[in-house]
């Protein structure tokens, strides 16, 4: 496939393009980015990331609701003293077209990959190892706590709990996020102990990623220099 | 539990913001970032990296505010806890969920944990003082709602100033993101007086943040 199958690749290759996609300013170049985003989609088989596009439609809608009225222009739509103006809909229309671009891209490729894989990645591009080992850590930990939550609110709710607009809900909300903290303190602790025990002084041995393949660097290079011919274009 | 389903106020996307404040952004975020892990041991990691994930899996949880409802942030209690300790996990919850679920963004993700983790940083610095000496769990837990609340209000401050510095388009927009803070800073002081006033009285010395190497 087009996408490179490096890790390290895909990472660079999503930030550069999505940076270069954000500073886009024209219409055409703005939807012509998430037509080829979309392309790509289609190109790898994969379902569209409906959540994550309609997690954004919040934003987009206020910028859609609010542009219009901000920017002075040929007059649309009147709605008493206010006017909504061809300009500020061309506007929204780009943004709209930048995002979800930017969401295909990062969806296509680092959505859903193994944080383990990531983190070697990014030790890989550089990135300071104890940042690294606490993204690795954290991801691990956020299983076993989430599991820890879901436990402790089905007791709540098992107890005839329900989640309402007062302050007891929010009040109980505390005492579980509490009670997960003091745990989650005294599980941190006893890692500490086990690690130290084995020896542990702060650092993971970690083999070096092989290079990556010749077509891993076609394919960083294809989605980034597409990306930049049109932030080329867009800027002409 | 429910999933995130609404927009996050807190999280700008990619594509939104102008090169500039993005740039800035990152390189202020990524001084708070290199200060806070030159503070933080080697082996504290397993505890930070701990409390980032409790933080992280709190935020998934969506509180009834009014007709609606929000995702709490945490940022005043991370302040708290983690004292700079905040920006790296903030960092990681941004990009944990970026990978996860797609939220937030990859450009924004130094704008972002700017914003989240320096209102943290600096009201922890404030009131963690006072609420660690403070006279009974009641008054801690006081204290704790303010900063909650208030860091919640700064982190919108910072995020309208994020918009309006890009671009004076966004000034509209920004006002009314402003508006949605309101709710949120409601819940989060609520929730985060009751999480300093359980930790008050169960386990007072997690309210300092303890960066060094060593169980208790």
């Amino acid at each position: 496939m087009i996408l490179p199958a490096d890790l390290r690749l895909r990472l660079a290759a999503a930030f550069v393009a999505v940076a270069l996609v954000s500073q886009l300013s024209g219409l055409a170049p703005a939807l012509c980015a998430a037509a080829l985003a979309l392309t790509l989609f289609a190109l790898d088989r994969q379902a569209l990331p409906w959540r994550r596009l309609l997690h954004l439609e919040a934003f987009l809608l206020l910028l859609f609701l609010t542009l219009p009225f901000t920017i002075e222009g040929r007059a649309v739509v009147s709605l008493g003293p206010l006017s909504a103006s061809a300009e500020g809909l061309a506007r929204a229309a780009v943004l709209a077209g930048k995002v979800t671009a930017s969401v295909l891209l990062i969806a296509l490729l680092i959505g859903g990959q193994e944080p383990l894989h990531l983190g070697r990645a990014l030790a890989g591009l550089g990135l300071p190892e104890p940042l690294v080992r606490l993204f690795v850590t954290t991801a691990r930990y956020v299983g076993v706590i989430g599991a820890e939550a879901r436990r402790l609110h089905d007791a709540m709710r098992a107890r005839g709990f329900r989640a309402r607009s007062n302050l007891h809900t929010w009040r109980s909300y505390g005492y579980l996020v509490g009670m997960l903290l003091v745990r989650a303190l005294e599980r941190a602790d006893r890692v500490e102990d086990a690690m130290r025990l084995r020896g542990f002084t702060g650092r993971y041995p970690r083999a070096p990623l092989p290079a990556p393949a010749r077509a891993d660097w076609a394919g960083a290079a294809l989605i980034t220099g597409a990306a930049a011919l049109i932030l080329v274009w867009d800027k002409l | 539990m429910p999933r995130a389903r609404e927009t996050e106020p807190v999280h700008i996307p990619d594509g939104i913001l102008s090169a500039p404040v993005l740039i800035g952004g990152a390189a202020l975020a990524a001084a708070g970032v290199t200060l806070a892990l030159r503070r933080i041991d080697e082996r504290a990691i397993p505890r930070v990296a701990m409390l980032a994930a409790v933080f992280f899996a709190g935020s998934l949880v969506s509180v009834p505010v009014g007709p609606s409802s929000v995702h709490l942030v945490f940022s005043g209690l991370m302040g708290l806890m983690l004292g700079l300790g905040i920006f790296p996990a903030v960092l990681v919850g941004l990009a944990l969920q970026a990978v996860m679920f797609g939220f937030g963004g990859l450009t924004t993700l130094g704008i972002n944990t700017l914003n989240i983790a320096l209102p943290g940083a600096l009201i922890g610095l404030a009131l963690g003082p006072m609420i660690r000496t403070a006279a009974s769990p009641a008054r801690a837990a006081l204290l704790g709602g303010v900063a909650g609340a208030a860091t919640v209000i700064a982190s919108g401050l910072l995020v309208a100033l994020s918009l309006w510095l890009s671009s004076a388009e966004y000034g509209l927009v920004a006002q009314v993101l402003l508006v949605t803070y309101l709710p949120l800073a409601l819940a989060e002081g609520a929730v985060s007086a009751a999480v300093v006033a359980f930790l008050a009285r169960v386990q007072p010395e997690a309210l300092a943040p303890r960066l060094a190497a060593g169980p208790e």
